[in-house]
């Protein structure tokens, strides 16, 4: 993992003193709230609902053990005892009080850790792909230059003040786990035909009031020029992003604007510009040594069992649910090895939690069998990266005692929900009750593993911190006159074959829409070619039109 | 014309908070329901006395139903904090979900299939 130098550890210790003057300047008067509310959200402290809230970063979504307590003591001394894991790797407590807010930035300084660029007009927490240095499928880990452009990014002057928020993700693999498409602005670590490992980068894709799929800037930038190009991009965007409106600042707009090839010419004129000048070029030495931080652990060698399956992952380990085995395990690079994804979504459960409790055990987990690290994903679930397959017994266990053994990793449970009106000040409608609800409609493990892939996705407003235009089944909550509707969109995807959900008509009540999602996938089930023609695939092949009418209570037409 | 009551938070730990009778209240329950329009602006004035000694945020008016019930949902989670069920990991309610709270009121917006 990356270890903060003299000068990071003396840059957020001093963020955290510069803060705790700040909040006593604030609590005398010295400050106004409109002087003051600028300087919480740049620590990432937000006035809620209810409370405050504190959201913090969990840079392209690593933690360590002694971050895990970090959080859990966080969440117990300073909460109400958990945590909340969002769509943006980042964590968030909602209870925090105003006063004790610079105690706990201090407490999470001593793990390298912040909440700085949470919040604001500027570049926000960059995540990445969450099986990043693990995934079979990964060409090169994409956290060594998600660091640097977290460094670059980090109170750089001239993009502190953007038109607008600015969320970056990297990838390294073919499969995008990372939602990259979705992203103001996205890097893609590829080969080119000489064999060479570069970059493509995207920008333009977003969610919120405006969905666009981002579209390819570059498809080969060399190494060396990465920051060059991506200060390229937000140059294009400083000077042209529409200041003169909240709802068209995002750079996707101006994306759509310019089109793909004005983009291109104007990136290509700013990135001659720099690179003429010099002055951003990584030096190998510095790539090497943010590299060395994320070495990949000593991988024992390690049997594979010939009773695996033909992609590597084992069928069958005495001790082990199968279930778990079949959704909750995941190829990994070294011989016998896997991933593990640990599901924060218990049947009934609120999507993304974990007590104080279940992560101080988390920690103690990764110690006992040697693991460093423990993921953060934008699904909100944690991963673990490295786990010897010979340990998957004892570890499923724990997990199965600790109640976060739930095999239900991308199967229709596994849902997505922003914290809704039941917490966010900006929500119209409730999120967490809704998943609750679909969730335990579809308890039945048998019932969802024959229903196979399907992400719902669930957000409380336009904003779309839910990611609901994603989602193969997409649930917007609107305001009607003071009362929660909840629109169904259908053929959303977050992945590399990246698509923006079609609004299937006229919203539903809350008591209505599980009901709603329920007549969906039982005309899907009937329309589907088998069952591996996933939920998406069959809504691609053939349409809207007939999960229209079974949504509004009609019988599926004979035509199909 | 709809009755109106005056809420803020308060500065030091965001608490939500109810006006009443020139003062605060922590509970929906306990707090002012005005019947003159008047007299809601003339509380939100009063209000900005506690904004300007730094003891409240974010005060603003909101609707309510004769009986005291908000108009609107988000008032009334709001009052009586979230809604999730989840006994086991969230203990959040908040203060306000254990204080008497008046019923939610049926919902005429439900779409009947």
């Amino acid at each position: 993992m990356y270890r903060y130098d003299e000068f990071d550890a003396r840059f957020v210790a001093e963020r955290v003193e510069q803060f705790r003057g700040q909040v006593a300047r604030r609590l005398t008067g010295e400050l106004t709230e409109d002087q003051f509310k600028p300087l919480r959200l740049m620590n990432g402290l937000y006035l809620q609902l209810h409370a405050y809230m504190l959201r913090v970063a969990v840079p392209y979504g690593t933690l360590s053990p002694k971050q895990l307590r970090m959080l859990a003591h966080v969440a117990r001394k300073y909460d109400k005892g958990y945590g909340h894991f969002t769509t943006r790797q980042n964590i968030q407590f909602n209870w925090p009080r105003l006063v004790d807010v610079p105690d706990i930035l201090a407490d999470l300084a001593t793990v390298e850790m912040h909440a700085i660029q949470t919040s604001g007009n500027c570049i926000r927490n960059v995540t990445a792909d969450h099986f990043a240095g693990a995934a079979a499928d990964e060409i090169e880990d994409p956290r060594p230059i998600a660091e640097i452009i977290r460094q670059w990014s980090s109170l750089h002057p001239e993009f502190s003040f953007l038109p607008r928020k600015f969320k970056i993700a990297v990838s390294g693999a073919a499969h995008d786990r990372a939602a990259l498409k979705f992203h103001d602005m996205a890097v893609e670590i590829v080969r080119n035909g000489a064999g060479e490992t570069g970059y493509r980068v995207y920008v333009g894709g977003g969610m919120g009031r405006t969905p666009y799929v981002g579209y390819v800037v570059s498809d080969f930038v060399a190494k060396p020029d990465i920051l060059s190009f991506l200060e390229a991009v937000m140059r294009v965007y400083n000077e042209q992003g529409r200041r003169d409106n909240l709802f068209k600042a995002r750079i996707k707009i101006l994306a759509n604007a310019l089109g793909a090839d004005e983009m291109r010419r104007q990136v290509a004129v700013e990135f001659e510009e720099i690179r003429t000048s010099g002055t951003l070029t990584v030096p190998a030495e510095e790539l090497a040594r943010i590299d060395a931080y994320f070495a990949p652990p000593e991988f024992e060698d390690l049997p594979d069992d010939p009773a695996d399956g033909a992609d590597g992952m084992p069928r069958d380990i005495p001790g082990v649910d199968p279930d778990f085995l079949a959704t909750n395990v995941h190829p990994h690079r070294a011989k016998g090895y896997c991933i593990v994804t640990i599901s924060l979504k218990p049947i009934g459960g609120v999507p993304g939690d974990a007590t104080a409790e279940q992560m101080d055990a988390l920690a103690d987990l990764m110690d006992e069998h040697g693991m460093a690290e423990i993921r953060v994903s934008h699904e909100q679930n944690l991963v673990l990266p490295h786990v010897r397959r010979k340990d998957l017994p004892a570890i499923h266990a724990r997990l199965t005692e600790l109640g976060l053994a739930t095999p239900n990793a991308g199967l229709i449970t596994d849902i997505i929900a922003c914290p809704g009106l039941d917490y966010c000040d900006l929500a119209n409608a409730r999120s967490i009750p809704i998943a609750q609800k679909i969730a335990e409609r579809f308890a039945d493990l048998d019932r969802q593993h024959h229903i196979g892939e399907l992400k719902i996705k669930i957000s409380g407003c336009i904003n779309a911190c839910g990611h609901h235009h994603a989602g193969h089944i997409g649930i917007l909550g609107v305001d009607k006159k003071g009362v929660e509707f909840y629109q169904l969109q259908l053929g959303g995807s977050g992945a590399e074959d990246a698509s923006i959900g079609e609004i299937l008509g006229p919203g539903f009540g809350k008591d209505e829409i599980a009901d709603a999602v329920e007549r969906v996938v039982e005309a899907y089930l009937t329309l589907r070619q088998g069952p591996d023609e996933r939920f998406l695939d069959t809504y691609r092949r053939v349409g809207i039109v007939p999960f229209k009418n079974v949504a509004y209570g009609q019988d599926l037409h004979a035509a199909y | 014309m709809a009755r109106q009551m005056l809420t803020a938070n308060r500065l030091r730990d965001g608490a939500v908070l109810y006006w009443r009778g020139g003062g605060w209240v922590e509970t929906l329950a306990e707090g002012e329901v005005h019947a003159d329009p008047a007299a809601a602006d003339a509380a939100l004035a009063a209000a900005q006395s506690f904004v300007a000694r730094n003891e409240v945020v974010g005060t603003y008016l909101f609707d309510v139903q004769p009986d005291g019930t908000p108009v609107k949902e988000r008032e009334i989670i709001r009052a009586r904090g979230p809604s999730v069920r989840d006994p086991i990991l969230r203990k959040d309610g908040g203060k306000q979900a254990a204080a008497p709270v008046p019923p939610v009121p049926e919902d005429p917006y439900n779409v009947s299939i």
